[in-house]
This record gives C-alpha cells, sequence and structure tokens, in this order.
C-alpha cells in the first residue's frame, strides 16, 4: 500500500487532512488488522469492527490510556531492541512499519513463540515472550500503540496527554503480573 | 578421535608451561613495553590506550592515507579492536564471534580463523545489540569470552583450542560481551545482563589450564562478594559487616544487576585489578530501596585472592541507569606537590573521577560535561554526613517524582556522558582524551516483575540532545588532577569510539558516521579525517611493522549507539510533532514558548541513518612511502 493512500487521524495534520480529503477523496485506513477505526469501545478500551485492538487519538491529541501504557511498556522491554518509537534499529525490524502487514494474530504469535531468522546474512532472534508478564500482561497495549504508530496517527515520543487509567486496567494490571 | 588427540596435544602443552605462569606474565608485560606491539585491548595494564609510536606526528598526520582493509564478514556493532603480537593481527567480531588471525608479512592473508558454535538464543538476551569487546592474548594463547559466556583459549599460532569454560547461563540472561584481561597467571572476565536482573561477577581464571581461582559477586553476603568487613574500605573506613545485603529489601540483591562488563585495569605493584559495576536491577527505583551496594561501584581486588581492598559507590541508589562499568586509568602525577598514584574514571553518570589508587580516597569529582544537573555535586567535605555522594536535585529524582511520573530533562541521559568507548591518558600532555555523548532523558519508572531470562527493566526512557544544543557529543580533554575540560570538540553523534592517544602528540578517535579522526594532542586541533565504511563504535589502536607506523580501527556501527540508527533516537521532529498535536488542545503559552525554544535550535538534526550503514571492516592507515 503506497503510504500516502490512507488517510490520517493525525490531529496535528488536521488541516492537511480536510485538505486532503478534499482532493483525493477518502481513502481508509488499513494496516495488517483492517481498517483501524474505532467501532466500539468498553470501559476505555477501544475496537475495530472485526473485535481486534485499536487506538483512539482524539483530537486534541489525548490518546486512550492503553495507548499510553503501550508507548510505556515498548519502552521498557521491546524498544531496547525496536529502537524508539517502533522505528528499528541497527538489528531489528521497525515494528512500524512490521504492523503495516502483520494482523493482531500474527503480532501476538510472534511475541509469544519468537522468532528465528538465522541463516548466513542474519542473525535475528525475537525471544519468546510468553514467560515475561511485563510483556504478556501488556500485549494489547503495545499492539494498539504500535497500530497507532502504523497508521501514523500518532508521531514518535512521549503522549503529552492520554485517558485516565480505567478501573478494568488497574483491576486486569494487578492479577496479571501479581505486582501490587 | 579428532577431539582425543587435541586433548591430548593439550595436556603436552600444559605439561611445557606448568609452573611457569609468572614468566609467561614477565613476557607478556615485556610484549607490552615493545610499542611496535598492541599486545592487550588497552595498550597496557594501566589502561592508558597510549603508544610511544611517534612516526605519525602532529604535523605529517594529515598526509595519512589507507594502506589495507580487511571485511569481518559481520555485520553487527564491532567494539573493541584487533590486537598485533609479533607479525600477527587478531581480529575479532559481535556475534557469531568469530576470531581471525591476519599474517602481516604476508598482506594480511588468512592464517586461521576460529568460529564458535554458539546457540543463537544468547542472541535476544544481548540487550543492546550481540557486540564483544575483543581478544586477549598471554602464554601463547587467545582468550575468547562469547556471547554465550564461554570463555576460550586457542592457540595463537593454529586457531586451535586449548580449554574452554562455560561462565555463567545465557538462560538466565547472562552474556559475554566484555573483553578477557590476563594479568599474571590469571585471565579475568566479567558478565552482562544488568536489564535481566542478572547478579554481576567477576571470574578469575588461571591462564595454564582455565581452572576458576576465585570469583567475586558485586552484591551479596561477604563470602560472595570477598569482602572483608574490617580489612575493607570504602572513603578510607571499614565497611563493616554486610555491607552489601544491608542495603536491600529482602531479597531483591539476588536479582540486584551490578553487572562487569567493562574494561579492567592492573596495578602491579598492588596486586590490585580495578573495574566497576554497572546498575542495580530493576531500572524502577522505588522497587529496590536502600543504597543497593555494591552496584555503581570503583572497585580494588587483590588478583591472587579477589579480596576487596575497597571499594566506593559513586551513585548510591541508582534512578538513572547510570552503570558505573566504564573504564579505570592508571596514572602517576603530582597533586599538590606529592607524586600520587591516581585511577581516573569517567563515569555514565557524568563525572570524572580521580581517586588514590592504594587507598580509595577520593581526591577529584567534577562534572566533565557542563549540561550534567541530576546532582549538583559531589559532596567532598570528610566532615560531611554525605561525603562521597552526589547531591541529587528533587527534580531530576525519578525516586522523589516517584513511579508513573515521567520526570523531565534529565542530563545526562541513560547511556551516559560517557557509555563503554573507553578514554585514553596521555603522560607526555598529563590530559585524557574522552569520547562524551552528550544527551538528556525524560525518565519514567514503573513496576515490572521478574523472569529469570526476561528483560527487567521497568523504565520509559526518551532521550534527545540538550536544549538549544546541536551536537550530540563532544570529544575532550580533560585534566584529572583538576577536575577541568582543557579542550572540547563538538560532535555531532556521540563520540562512541575508544580513543588512542601517542607519542606523536597525535590523538584519534572513530565517530558515529564513520569518521576515523586525528586531533592535535595540545589544541584538538583537527588534524586528519577519513570516512571508514560504517559508523564506528570500535577502539583505535597502533602498531610498527617492517619499521612503519599503523593506525588501526574496526567500523561496524550497532551497540546501543545503534538503535539511534533508525533515526528515532534523540529526534527532535517527534517532540515538535507531538508538540503541534497538543497544540491543538490549547497548551498554555508558556509551555509553548518553552518547548519551541528548545526545540527550534536542533531542528537541523538528522539521523545517523542518514550517514552510515551496517557492516564490519577493519581500516588500517598509514603515511605514503617515501
Amino acid at each position: 500500500m503506497h503510504k500516502d493512500s490512507c488517510v490520517r487521524i493525525n490531529p496535528w495534520k488536521f488541516a492537511f487532512v480536510i485538505l486532503a480529503i478534499a482532493f483525493a477523496g477518502t481513502a481508509a485506513c488499513a494496516d495488517g488488522s483492517g481498517d483501524p477505526a474505532v467501532a466500539s469501545s468498553d470501559t476505555g478500551k477501544y475496537a475495530d469492527k472485526d473485535g481486534n485492538p485499536t487506538y483512539k487519538v482524539s483530537e486534541d491529541g489525548t490518546v486512550d490510556w492503553y495507548t499510553y501504557s503501550g508507548f510505556r511498556r515498548y519502552h521498557s522491554d521491546c524498544h531496547v531492541c525496536h529502537g524508539p518509537n517502533g522505528e528499528g534499529s541497527s538489528y531489528a525490524p521497525a515494528l512500524a512499519e512490521s504492523l503495516k502487514t502483520l494482523s493482531y494474530v500474527d503480532f501476538n504469535n510472534v511475541v509469544t513463540n519468537g522468532r528465528k531468522n538465522v541463516d548466513a546474512a542474519n542473525d535475528k532472534v525475537m525471544p519468546s515472550f510468553a514467560e515475561n508478564s511485563n510483556v504478556m500482561c501488556f500485549l494489547d497495549d503495545i499492539y494498539v500503540y504500535l497500530r497507532a504508530r502504523a497508521n501514523g496517527a500518532i508521531p514518535g515520543g512521549r503522549p503529552p496527554k492520554h485517558e485516565d487509567k480505567p478501573e478494568a486496567a488497574k483491576q486486569a494490571e494487578n492479577s496479571c503480573t501479581g505486582v501490587k | 578421535m579428532k577431539k582425543y588427540l587435541i586433548l591430548t596435544t593439550s595436556v603436552f602443552g600444559l605439561l611445557a608451561v606448568q609452573n611457569l605462569a609468572a614468566r609467561a606474565d614477565a613476557a607478556l608485560d615485556l610484549l607490552a613495553k615493545d610499542p611496535k606491539q598492541w599486545v592487550m585491548q588497552q595498550g597496557d595494564d594501566a589502561n592508558t590506550r597510549y603508544s610511544k609510536l611517534n612516526q605519525i606526528n602532529a604535523s605529517n598526520a594529515g598526509k595519512l592515507q589507507v594502506a589495507w582493509t580487511f571485511s569481518t564478514g559481520v555485520l553487527r556493532g564491532h567494539e573493541g579492536g584487533p590486537l598485533v603480537v609479533g607479525d600477527t593481527m587478531y581480529v575479532h567480531t559481535p556475534f557469531p564471534n568469530t576470531v581471525y588471525a591476519l599474517d602481516l608479512n604476508n598482506e594480511g592473508k588468512i592464517l586461521w580463523k576460529y568460529e564458535p558454535r554458539q546457540d543463537p538464543n544468547v542472541i535476544p538476551i544481548m540487550c543492546c545489540d550481540t557486540v564483544n569487546r575483543g581478544v586477549a592474548y598471554a602464554d601463547g594463547k587467545i582468550f575468547l569470552h562469547q556471547a554465550d559466556t564461554t570463555l576460550v583459549a586457542l592457540d595463537a599460532k593454529t586457531g586451535a583450542k586449548v580449554w574452554s569454560v562455560m561462565d555463567g547461563e545465557a538462560g538466565k540472561g547472562q552474556s559475554g560481551t566484555d573483553a578477557p584481561f590476563v594479568y599474571k597467571d590469571k585471565v579475568l572476565v566479567g558478565v552482562s545482563g544488568g536489564e535481566f536482573g542478572v547478579r554481576g561477577w567477576i571470574s578469575a581464571y588461571n591462564i595454564k589450564d582455565g581452572k576458576l581461582a576465585w570469583r567475586g559477586f558485586s552484591e551479596g553476603p561477604d563470602s560472595d562478594t570477598l569482602i572483608d568487613p574490617v580489612k575493607t574500605t570504602s572513603l578510607g573506613k571499614p565497611v563493616g559487616p554486610d555491607s552489601s545485603t544491608s542495603t536491600w529489601q529482602g531479597d531483591q540483591w539476588k536479582i540486584g544487576g551490578g553487572a562487569t562488563w567493562g574494561w579492567y585495569s592492573y596495578d602491579p605493584q598492588l596486586n590490585l585489578v580495578y573495574y566497576g559495576s554497572g546498575n542495580p536491577s530493576t531500572w524502577n527505583p522505588v522497587q529496590r530501596p536502600g543504597d543497593n551496594r555494591w552496584s555503581m561501584s570503583i572497585w580494588a581486588r587483590d588478583l591472587d585472592t579477589g579480596a576487596v581492598k575497597w571499594v566506593y559507590q559513586m551513585t548510591p541508589h541508582d534512578e538513572w541507569d547510570f552503570d558505573g562499568v566504564n573504564e579505570m586509568i592508571l596514572s602517576d602525577q603530582t597533586i599538590n606537590g606529592a607524586p600520587r598514584k591516581l585511577l581516573t574514571h569517567f563515569d555514565r553518570n557524568g563525572f570524572g573521577y580521580t581517586l588514590d589508587r592504594a587507598t580509595g580516597e577520593l581526591l577529584v569529582a567534577e562534572k566533565f560535561d557542563p549540561v550534567v544537573n541530576w546532582a549538583t555535586k559531589v559532596d567532598m567535605d570528610k566532615s560531611s554526613k554525605t561525603y562521597g555522594r552526589p547531591l541529587v536535585v528533587d527534580a531530576y529524582s525519578t525516586q522523589h517524582n516517584g513511579e508513573d511520573t515521567n520526570s523531565k530533562g534529565i542530563c545526562p541521559a541513560a547511556l551516559g556522558t560517557k557509555d563503554e568507548q573507553p578514554a585514553a591518558y596521555s603522560p607526555d600532555t598529563q590530559l585524557f582524551y574522552v569520547p562524551t555523548n552528550h544527551v538528556c532523558m525524560d525518565y519514567e519508572p514503573y513496576k515490572v516483575s521478574y523472569t529469570a531470562g526476561q528483560a527487567y527493566v521497568g523504565a520509559a526512557v526518551a532521550m534527545y540532545p540538550p536544549k538549544g544544543e546541536t551536537n550530540m557529543g563532544n570529544f575532550i580533554a580533560w585534566d584529572g588532577k583538576t577536575g577541568k575540560i582543557v579542550w572540547s570538540n563538538k560532535e555531532q553523534f556521540s563520540a562512541w569510539g575508544g580513543a588512542l592517544a601517542t607519542a606523536g602528540g597525535v590523538v584519534f578517535y572513530g565517530t558515529l558516521e564513520g569518521y576515523l579522526k586525528a586531533v592535535d594532542a595540545k589544541t584538538g586541533k583537527e588534524l586528519y579525517k577519513f570516512k571508514t565504511p560504517s559508523g564506528i563504535i570500535g577502539n583505535v589502536m597502533t602498531y610498527e611493522h617492517g619499521g612503519k607506523q599503523y593506525v588501526a580501527v574496526l567500523s561496524g556501527v550497532g551497540g546501543w549507539a545503534g538503535i539511534g540508527l533508525a533515526a528515532g533516537l534523540l529526534q527532535p521532529e517527534n517532540a515538535a510533532a507531538w508538540h503541534g498535536a497538543v497544540d491543538q488542545g490549547k497548551l498554555p503559552t508558556k509551555d509553548k514558548t518553552v518547548d519551541t525554544a528548545g526545540l527550534g535550535a536542533v531542528g537541523g538534526y538528522a539521523g545517523l541513518a542518514s550517514y552510515t550503514s551496517l557492516g564490519g571492516t577493519l581500516t588500517v592507515f598509514a603515511l605514503p612511502n617515501q
């Protein structure tokens, strides 16, 4: 898919988006899991029309809690290999690119089971994170963060404003990580 | 059968060298004194990275040319550098940790190549690329510390394995990245894994047979740390019983970090080995109350027994990932009219420390980058309760600000004012030449749980250049006696290559864009630069062969610096973009002014990926033939 064929909801380019719509029509966003547009919500957690987790970015730049949480978790456990903002490194792919084609199911599969690409030209190994509660308990958070990055919905760096942490998120975190 | 034959041969080999350990070391010392060779990663036991060669000097360095090159066949980050022993050059690579012996008499022909078989599952536990900081030589053997923590001794003539020993467990997040260090009859290695909750240690093995002589941990009971409550001192006072475990809550010390992957040094008169220990884990300080001793410390251990003579914790209760692993450089200089045996250390925390290496007395602790702001100073008042401790600024204290709070504008960033890239010391100028980072960060700690073999970090970190500045690094000359910068050259990116000082009055270093630079030792004036095939995170060395002085460096961008390759690290455009986004929500005007003022100055900054790409290459320089 051509990079510019998808209308971003990036509010910092909001004015340009309006223009783009006027000139280019309304090509829908799509990534490895399809259209990321919010179709439903459940106590601060958002899903697309197929039920995959997705992000929500308000016009004033406020992101949903899970996107924000994903930013933090990503920059703790993922970025040492995959680079800041999902932009890759000299030794691991840019996930902000990968998620343009990688589906939610495939993402879960790779994080859970790992992946190896070792031959004469490559020595890339993604470990299994199945045992790592710092990752597994926040898999959807990391996914929606990277999904937002893949769709250009948010720039790199820390989202300065986010929705409040939902009670459901607090409970899920405590019960999943066992850390209080 | 083949195995059996090799074993037999090596047993005969061992018999031949038995009880000759002291002589073997004397031989190595003799080699190290010959400036034509470069037999240790750091040039000498004192870690000076200084060479007496002077054929290349300040007036002719501008004429340097590339003499020959060699591809290592490996793409990832290349730290460390080659050795030259006699007529042979030894070149190492990152994982898979290939070693080449090149014949300098025959245009670099490959005499032998050693490539260990290692489980690739070790790759993802190497937090910041699969780097290796080089091999060591002694007693006719090449010592290699593999990624999987195997320490192997190879016959320097043939590459045949003489012995090997597994120092740690990769399954628990323990990996090998540091070079082995040979002093007397021992070869020492450390461990990496501070981001995996590894409790750090250093091990000393007998060079003749690979038998473990001693192992000293960074944390734990005195029997593990080899600390004596009475004989071991810190800032001149006995440390007392349980000096480590009493500064941790519960059993956190068991996963307490304190990795040991830096550049060690050794004083043969005092028989002391010096090195630093790394960050306590996790990166979330709130989860580990106490001083977390002896992470973040400078250590002096007896080479024969591992017993700790003195130890000094630079950053008690780390809140920023300011690993204390950087090199300890030993020099003899005069302070206030008195000759002193000194140890100088440029810490990640941004302070340059000078101590008396015999006693551990703290003499100087000054910022070696003016932007360092997390502490106002190190308390030098011996009568003060906080003597020797940094005076931390609350605004930059991630402990004070607490979990789930983003502490902004902390300088330096987690990669420190200097990371592992070693500095050099010239006895001619009595100055240290220090490649530095010039980067700040936001740091937000939060709760994490520990799983063996899995990353155990617990902080989100964003890094960027200091406000209003365009350079991400500096290459400085430092007076260790007074703690002052003598001259400073700006570098666009972090200066992540190790320095070399020479008797020719020329100092060499490499840059992340890939330049090998030669500068005047007295003034810092640039004399020569050449862009090698990839960014340099390796260390420059020099040797003489056939009457000609050569300067060599490994390029091959990567390491922690390599995550910046994606252009994301240190990229202010992201903050600018968010600023624009949030501006739609009418942020207060005051904040807006502050933010854009800082961002405007660095708007022209572009990512490292615009300058260089991957690939391990050795580039060797020399003056043209007359």
